[in-house]
């Protein structure tokens, strides 16, 4: 995959934009890298489930924006060995047939570089980077060597927000805007936050970008009202929580499939 | 020149700025304007200024010892901030944000801790304003400074293990990092060294300024000549107590020297990394992933170090030593036996230096920033010495 220049979307947004305009919610399952032998199978069956791109976590030792479910899957997949080039040569490997996004922390980028990271990322397929704790005020540096390169910056957007910073959000974000569904860590709730939907009206209000919700939505029924105002939702939690758990490619699939179909409906 | 304001993006040179979720911005941003204007106005000062006075205990006295400096060749000054109401230096600061948390409307702060002295001052501000606290704690770290924990609940406090990672003070900082992202509308985070995103490394750093401000007036009242100790030093886990006597005494001739643990030596050991908020020196692997500290100290036991201090070393205008566990269990002793005073474990690593160096440093005046008392180690003490 090269570069997809400026001023075009690029291959994450272009496939979301699609999938919205063809009238479909977007589902956005999230699966920690390296967590068990499989997960690179576990990216392509969540794929085939219904899902309109993959977003891959690339462990870190110090996840300050998960809940328990995704601290126990990275602390489990470093103490696998999983680095940064497992989790990109397993990409690398595989057809996913839709857009990967990594996430990561901050740190790991910063690491090897940005110019490495990027082109790392072009390299393994990877069309998109969401980095939790760089905020719009300290990605310019990395933001502008993944433009150059051909990666898309998504950028979290949360309900302590005024307006004109959401704006401002908006602008730099590429590929979607990550409306933050609740004050809080990801994981799994009982029922979806107020705050949710609140925060996808304020994000459509002010930008054309696919607004997609995470963080806080756990099944299908809570993604089908995120989606009464959002173009779609991210799920991380409820997946990995299923991995965890010990469900294989099959289990996991079916899960994602469900939503997919509640979506649908 | 005195130690000068970050830059506007939060920068102390390359290092510092605010890596923080997209949540705590606003929050970060809010912090920043309330604590420039209350640090700008007089009645905040005043009321700060006399809880320093009547409740903390301040101004620390200057003690000489006489009989170490005898001892070693060095003479010794230990500015002794064991002396304040709970134990150490971290009332300095923790007094200044809970002020300034009432002040924003804010009615419950958070804490990370590490040996607990943080954690106990933070428990005993809240318990003087009347605010709730949550203080959050490694696991390892509850286990060994079991006492802190039963202060902190006696003081009113709710006490959260933190058992991801290492379960030390790191980890603890990622407890209540996630605290506040789902808290920060009614919570003041009330960090407790010279570290985080910015304004903290700022802000703490200018609460603590106190302790060289004294000293320095204190050093020029004692000392013959110009009044400057040839050397101020004080041990560095995130940096507080040694920013706020480094503060006192930067642009003279006095040497300013910074003392790592060994198995925690961020700026000795470390790269520059982000984490918890800011970009600093860090202990970390070739792929980015934080590597657990090991000092027999849990107040120094942190793989990083405050952004003002990887600064002060890139620029060379501090220094910084690394001293292991066992010169530290020597040191604990030497000063106890000397002196009568039984030094926490984090000064003693300052100390450390010192009794190591006292050759070089034969014949000169070295200013230690006894940042606390040592009753929270004893019992760690004993079942070592004795067990």
């Amino acid at each position: 995959m090269t570069g997809w220049g400026p001023g075009g979307p690029g291959p994450l947004e272009a496939a979301l934009r699609a999938g919205r305009d063809a009238g479909r919610k977007l589902l956005v399952p999230y699966v920690t890298g390296g967590l068990g032998a499989e997960w690179t199978e576990v990216v392509r069956a969540v794929a085939d489930a219904g899902a309109d791109a993959v977003e891959v976590g690339i462990p870190f030792s110090d996840p300050v924006m998960d809940g328990p479910v995704i601290q126990a899957a990275s602390g489990r997949a470093l103490a696998a060995g999983t680095t940064p080039d497992t989790v990109l040569d397993g990409l690398r490997r595989i057809d996913a047939g839709v857009p990967l996004a990594v996430m990561t922390y901050y740190n790991i980028c910063f690491r090897l570089g940005h110019e490495r990271f990027a082109r790392s990322l072009v390299d393994a397929g990877v069309s998109a980077a969401i980095l939790p704790d760089l905020p719009l005020e300290e990605v310019g540096p990395w933001a502008s060597v993944a433009d150059e390169v051909g990666v898309e910056t998504v950028l979290l957007a949360a309900p302590t927000a005024p307006d004109e910073r959401l704006v401002r959000i908006c602008a730099r974000s590429r590929g979607f805007v990550y409306a933050v569904g609740l004050l809080g860590v990801t994981g799994e709730r009982e029922t979806l936050a107020a705050s949710a939907t609140v925060i996808a009206r304020r994000l459509k209000a002010v930008t054309d970008l696919p607004v997609l919700v995470g963080v806080g939505v756990s099944n299908a029924e809570q993604a089908v009202e995120a989606c009464e105002v959002a173009d779609g939702v991210v799920i991380g939690s409820a997946v990995v929580r299923r991995l965890l758990d010990g469900e294989g490619p099959l289990g996991v699939a079916g899960f994602v499939a469900g939503v997919r179909a509640a979506l649908d409906r | 020149m005195a130690l000068g304001e970050p830059s506007v993006d939060g920068r102390f040179g390359e290092f510092g700025g605010r890596f923080v979720p997209e949540t705590l911005v606003p929050a970060c941003e809010e912090l920043e304007r309330a604590f420039r204007s209350a640090w700008a106005d007089p009645a905040f000062r005043d009321e700060l200024d006399g809880l320093l006075r009547d409740y903390a205990g301040r101004p620390s006295p200057l003690t000489d010892c006489d009989r170490l400096s005898a001892e070693i060749g060095v003479r010794v000054l230990l500015k002794r901030e064991d002396l304040n109401h709970t134990g150490s230096h971290k009332i300095n600061n923790v007094l200044g944000q809970a002020l300034l948390a009432r002040r924003m409307g804010k009615h419950r702060l958070v804490a990370e801790t590490g040996a607990g002295q943080h954690g106990v001052a933070t428990a005993t501000a809240a318990a003087l304003l009347g605010m709730d606290c949550t203080v959050y704690m490694g696991e390892v770290d509850m286990a060994r400074q079991a006492l802190n924990v039963f202060r902190m609940r006696l003081l009113g406090a709710e006490v959260v293990p933190a058992s991801s990672g290492s379960r030390t003070l790191k980890d603890a900082v990622n407890e209540a990092m996630r605290d506040w992202v789902a808290s920060v509308e009614s919570t003041h985070y009330c960090l407790g060294s010279v570290m985080g995103p910015h304004p903290y490394p700022w802000l703490v750093r200018e609460l603590q300024t106190v302790i060289g401000r004294e000293a320095r007036r204190q050093c020029a009242e004692r000392l013959g000549g110009d009044g400057l100790p040839d050397v101020v030093t004080a041990c560095v886990g995130g940096g507080s107590n040694a920013i706020g006597i480094f503060s006192g005494f930067a642009g003279t001739r006095t040497e300013l020297v910074g003392v790592e643990p060994a198995g925690g030596a961020a700026i000795g050991r470390g790269v520059p990394g982000v984490v918890h908020g800011m970009k600093s020196y860090l202990m970390q692997d070739e792929w980015g992933q934080v590597l657990e500290a090991h000092s027999i100290s849990a107040g120094l036991d942190y793989p990083g170090v405050g952004p003002e201090h990887s600064h002060l070393a890139a620029t060379g205008l501090a220094r910084y030593e690394q001293v292991s566990d066992a010169e530290v269990i020597d040191a604990f002793q030497v000063l106890s036996r000397t002196e009568g005073i039984i030094p926490a474990l984090e000064p003693a690593h300052a100390l450390a230096w010192v009794l190591r160096d006292r050759e070089a440093l034969a014949g000169r005046t070295v200013l230690v920033n006894l940042s606390g008392r040592g009753d929270k180690d004893v019992a760690q003490m004993m079942d070592l010495l004795e067990g």
